[in-house]
C-alpha cells in the first residue's frame, strides 16, 4: 500500500505520437511499470510499441496515438488510470494490464462505459466464460486452463499415470491446475497430491522432499516470476531433475524466467500458443527483430501484445479505421482471422471472445548461441478454451478453485 | 524425511541469522529500526551477482558485496540518518523511503527478472548426508552461518569493541559518560550491520534468487527473528533464526495452507508473554 503513494507520482505517462495532423486513433495502454509485475509490464509496452513501429504508426491512413499508463500492479490504480484514459484522454479503446486483479477492475469499469477493452495477457477463465462481457476481448491471449488440457493429454500419452501438482495458491494457479487435473483424470490418470503454496515462497526445499517421495511419474508446476526460478533451481539442486520429469504451465518456462537461467531449466515441457523456438519463418523473423531491439528473446508479455495490437489493427483496416464506432470495431475484431502473426498458424475467436489456437507442446532447449528457448515438439490443432467439453455444460460446473479441480 | 526437513530448516535459519544479526546490532546499539536492511540485502546480492559473474569467483563476489554494502551503509548513516538522530518515527520513515528508492533503482538497473548469484563448481550438485541427497550449497550456507555466529560471538565477548557495543546496548548514556567516542562506534557498527546484510544477500542470492521485492520478504523474516530474539542480542538472533527457520519449514510441510500463520502466530504469542523477546531487556 505504502508503495503506491510514492510510485504513482513517479509514473509519468509515456507518449508515443505518430506523425499525422487530424484525428488520430487513440489507444490507452495500461501496464504495470512499477510494483511486483514491473518486469512483465515493461515487456508489454515493448511488444505493443514495436508493432506500431513496424507499421510506421499508421492504420488505414490514420495516425495512431498510444498513451501508456502505469497500473502499478494495483487494481485501484488500474481503475483510476482506466478512468483517466477514457474520460479525459478520450481513447477509442483500452489495451493491456497484466495481473488478473487489475484486469478485473478495468473490466468492471468498462462494463458501464462500453469501451472496448482488449486483454492479451489477463487469463482469468471467467472473463470469456461465465461472466463474459461483449466489449472485453482476449485478442492473442488465452484463458488460464486452456493449454493445460492438451498438456495433460500429452502427459498421458507419454505413459504418465500418477501426477503431483505444485502451484501458487491463487485463482490463476487453481485454474491452470484445474484444467490439467480434470483432463488428466478424465483420461484415466490420477492426481495423487496437489501442493498450494503462497505467492513469493522464499524457500522451496520443504516441497522437494515431499515431491520426491510422492511416488509420481511426473510433476506439473504452475509458477510465475521468481517463484518459477526458485522452484526450477530447487528441483535441480535437490536431485529431482533426471528422476521425475517436470512439466510447467507456460509461465514457468517463459522467457521472463529462463533467460537468466542455465542447465537447470533445460528439458522442462510446457504448452502454449507461442514457441519462440518454432521454425516458422514469421515467428523467427519476429524473435530476431525483438532480440535486436531489446537484447532479449520475447516473453509471453511481449509477443502477446505485439500480436494483440496486430489483431486489432487488421480489424480496423477492414472497417476503414473507423475506431470511433465501437460496435463496428468489436464486430470486426471478432470476425478477423489473424494471419501472418508471430503466433504461427491463423487464429480466430470463438463465440465467447477467446482465441482458438494450434497449441504447441514445447521443450526448453539450448540454442547454438547458448541461450535457452522453448522449441515445439508437438502440435495440437484447434484448441479452444473448452477443448473436449461442451461449452454450456462446461460452464455449468463451478469455476476451478482449490476445492474444485474437476469432478472426482 | 524428518532429517531432511530438519536440514531444510537449519540451512534457511543460517541465512536468516546472517541477515538478522546485522539488523539486531544496529537496532540494539543505535536504536534504529533500519527498514532499508532488506534493500541492503538485495544490493549485496546484485553486487555479488555482477562481480561474481564477471570475475568468475564466488569469493570475490562475496567480498565485493560486503564492501559495497558497508559503504552504502556509511552513506546512509552519515548522509541521511545523522539528521534525524534520536527521532524514532522519522528514522523509521526515512529508512522505509530509502528502501523503496533503492528497490526502484534496482528495477531500473537490473530489470525485474530473477537473477541467481553464480556458485563455484565445488558447491554445485548434491551430497549424501544422513542417507539423503542434499544440495552442497545449502550445507555450505549452514556451515557459513555457524562460522559467522562464532566469529561475531568472539568479537562481541572477547574484544574491546564488543564490550563497548554491549555496554552501549545496555546503557548508552553511561557509556558516553565514560568518554568513549560514540560517534565512531556507531558508524563502525552501522557499517558492520550493513556488511552482514550484504553478505546475506550474496549467500541468499545464490539459492533464493534476486528480484525487486525479495528485500521485503527477507526483511519480514529478519524482523520476526529480532523481535523473538530480543533487541541487540546475538544469541537471541541465533535462537530466533532457528525458531523461524524451523517453523517456516515444518509449517510448509504440516500445515501448507497456514504456512505464514505458523511462522508469525507463535511470534505474536511470545510477545504477549515476553514483550522484549527471549533475550531482550527494557531500554
Amino acid at each position: 500500500m505504502k508503495r503506491r503513494i510514492v510510485l504513482a507520482t513517479l509514473a509519468a505517462p509515456a507518449m508515443l505520437r505518430a506523425q499525422g495532423t487530424s484525428g488520430p486513433i487513440k489507444i490507452g495502454l495500461m501496464a504495470p511499470l512499477t510494483g511486483v509485475a514491473a518486469s512483465g509490464g515493461r515487456e508489454i509496452v515493448e511488444g505493443f510499441q514495436m508493432y506500431f513501429e513496424t507499421i510506421n504508426g499508421r492504420i488505414g491512413g490514420r495516425a495512431v496515438e498510444v498513451t501508456v499508463e502505469d497500473d502499478a500492479s494495483n487494481p485501484d490504480t488500474a481503475l483510476q488510470k482506466a478512468r483517466r484514459l477514457v474520460e479525459q484522454g478520450n481513447v477509442h479503446f483500452l489495451f493491456g494490464n497484466l495481473l488478473a486483479n487489475t484486469g478485473l477492475a478495468v473490466a468492471n469499469y468498462v462494463r458501464g462505459t462500453g469501451t472496448p477493452y482488449f486483454i492479451p495477457v489477463i487469463a482469468a477463465d471467467d472473463l470469456t466464460q461465465r461472466s463474459r462481457l461483449p466489449n472485453v476481448v482476449r485478442v492473442a491471449g488465452y484463458s488460464a486452463s486452456q493449454f493445460s488440457r492438451p498438456l495433460a493429454d500429452w502427459a498421458y500419452k507419454q505413459g504418465f499415470r500418477r501426477i503431483a501438482t505444485i502451484s501458487q495458491d491463487y485463482t490463476f494457479g487453481h485454474e491452470q491446475c484445474g484444467g490439467f487435473a480434470q483432463k488428466f483424470t478424465s483420461l484415466g490418470g490420477r492426481v495423487l497430491q496437489q501442493f498450494w503454496h503462497p505467492l513469493n515462497t522464499s524457500d522451496f526445499s520443504p516441497y522437494m522432499g515431499q515431491l520426491a517421495n510422492a511416488g509420481v511419474d511426473a510433476i506439473f508446476a504452475m509458477e510465475t516470476g521468481a517463484d518459477a526460478t526458485r522452484l526450477i533451481q530447487a528441483y535441480a539442486s535437490f536431485g529431482l531433475k533426471g528422476r521425475i520429469p517436470l512439466m510447467g504451465a507456460m509461465n514457468a518456462s517463459d522467457q521472463s524466467v529462463i533467460r537468466t537461467m542455465g542447465a537447470e531449466a533445460e528439458g522442462i515441457v510446457s504448452a502454449a500458443h507461442f514457441a519462440e523456438g518454432s521454425t516458422n519463418a514469421i515467428t523467427q523473423a519476429f524473435v530476431a527483430d525483438y532480440d535486436r531491439r531489446f537484447q532479449k528473446l520475447p516473453s509471453l508479455y511481449g509477443f502477446s501484445h505485439f500480436s494483440g495490437a496486430m489483431w486489432v489493427a487488421e480489424a480496423l483496416k477492414t472497417i476503414g479505421a473507423d475506431a470511433e464506432n465501437r460496435e463496428r470495431l468489436l464486430a470486426a475484431v471478432r470476425a478477423t482471422t489473424l494471419t501472418g502473426s508471430p503466433l504461427g498458424a491463423p487464429v480466430s475467436l470463438d463465440a465467447y471472445g477467446n482465441p482458438v489456437y494450434d497449441a504447441f507442446i514445447r521443450r526448453v532447449v539450448r540454442r547454438p548461441d547458448g541461450k535457452l528457448w522453448n522449441a515445439p515438439i508437438e502440435t495440437y490443432p484447434r484448441v479452444d478454451q473448452f477443448w473436449g467439453f461442451e461449452p454450456e455444460a462446461y460452464m455449468r460446473q463451478p469455476a476451478y478453485s482449490r476445492a474444485f479441480q474437476g469432478p472426482r | 524425511m524428518l532429517g531432511f526437513q530438519l536440514l531444510n530448516g537449519l540451512t534457511f535459519a543460517a541465512l536468516l541469522f546472517v541477515v538478522a544479526s546485522g539488523f539486531t546490532l544496529v537496532f540494539g546499539l543505535l536504536r534504529i529500526v533500519n527498514l532499508a536492511h532488506g534493500a541492503l540485502y538485495l544490493l549485496g546480492g546484485y553486487v555479488a551477482y555482477e562481480v561474481g559473474g564477471r570475475s568468475g569467483s564466488f569469493a570475490a563476489g562475496v567480498v565485493a558485496a560486503m564492501v559495497a554494502v558497508a559503504l552504502a551503509g556509511l552513506a546512509l548513516d552519515r548522509g541521511l540518518l545523522r539528521f534525524v538522530k534520536g527521532q524514532d518515527l522519522r528514522q523509521v520513515l526515512l529508512t522505509v523511503g530509502v528502501g523503496l528508492v533503492l528497490n526502484d533503482l534496482f528495477l531500473v538497473i537490473w530489470g525485474g527478472d530473477a537473477f541467481t548469484v553464480p556458485t563455484p563448481e565445488a558447491l554445485q550438485g548434491a551430497a549424501v548426508v544422513m542417507g539423503v541427497f542434499y544440495p552442497k550449497y545449502r550445507l555450505f550456507v549452514l556451515l557459513a552461518g555457524v562460522a559467522i555466529f562464532v566469529l561475531l560471538w568472539l568479537v562481541m565477548n572477547r574484544t574491546r569493541y564488543g564490550a563497548l557495543i554491549r555496554a552501549g546496548v545496555d546503557d548508552a548514556e553511561m557509556l558516553s559518560a565514560t568518554g568513549v567516542d560514540q560517534g565512531r562506534l556507531f558508524v563502525i557498527t552501522f557499517m558492520l550491520g550493513s556488511a552482514l546484510a550484504g553478505l546475506g544477500g550474496a549467500m541468499g542470492g545464490a539459492f533464493l534468487s534476486l528480484y525487486p521485492g525479495a528485500d521485503a520478504e527477507i526483511l519480514v523474516f529478519s524482523l520476526a527473528v529480532v523481535i523473538i530474539g530480543g533487541r541487540g542480542s546475538l544469541e537471541g538472533a541465533a535462537i530466533g533464526a532457528l525458531l523461524i527457520g524451523l517453523l517456516n519449514t515444518f509449517g510448509q510441510v504440516w500445515f501448507p495452507e497456514l504456512s505464514y500463520f505458523v511462522v508469525f502466530g507463535p511470534m505474536a504469542l511470545l510477545l504477549a508473554f515476553r514483550p522484549y523477546g527471549l533475550f531482550g531487556r527494557a531500554a
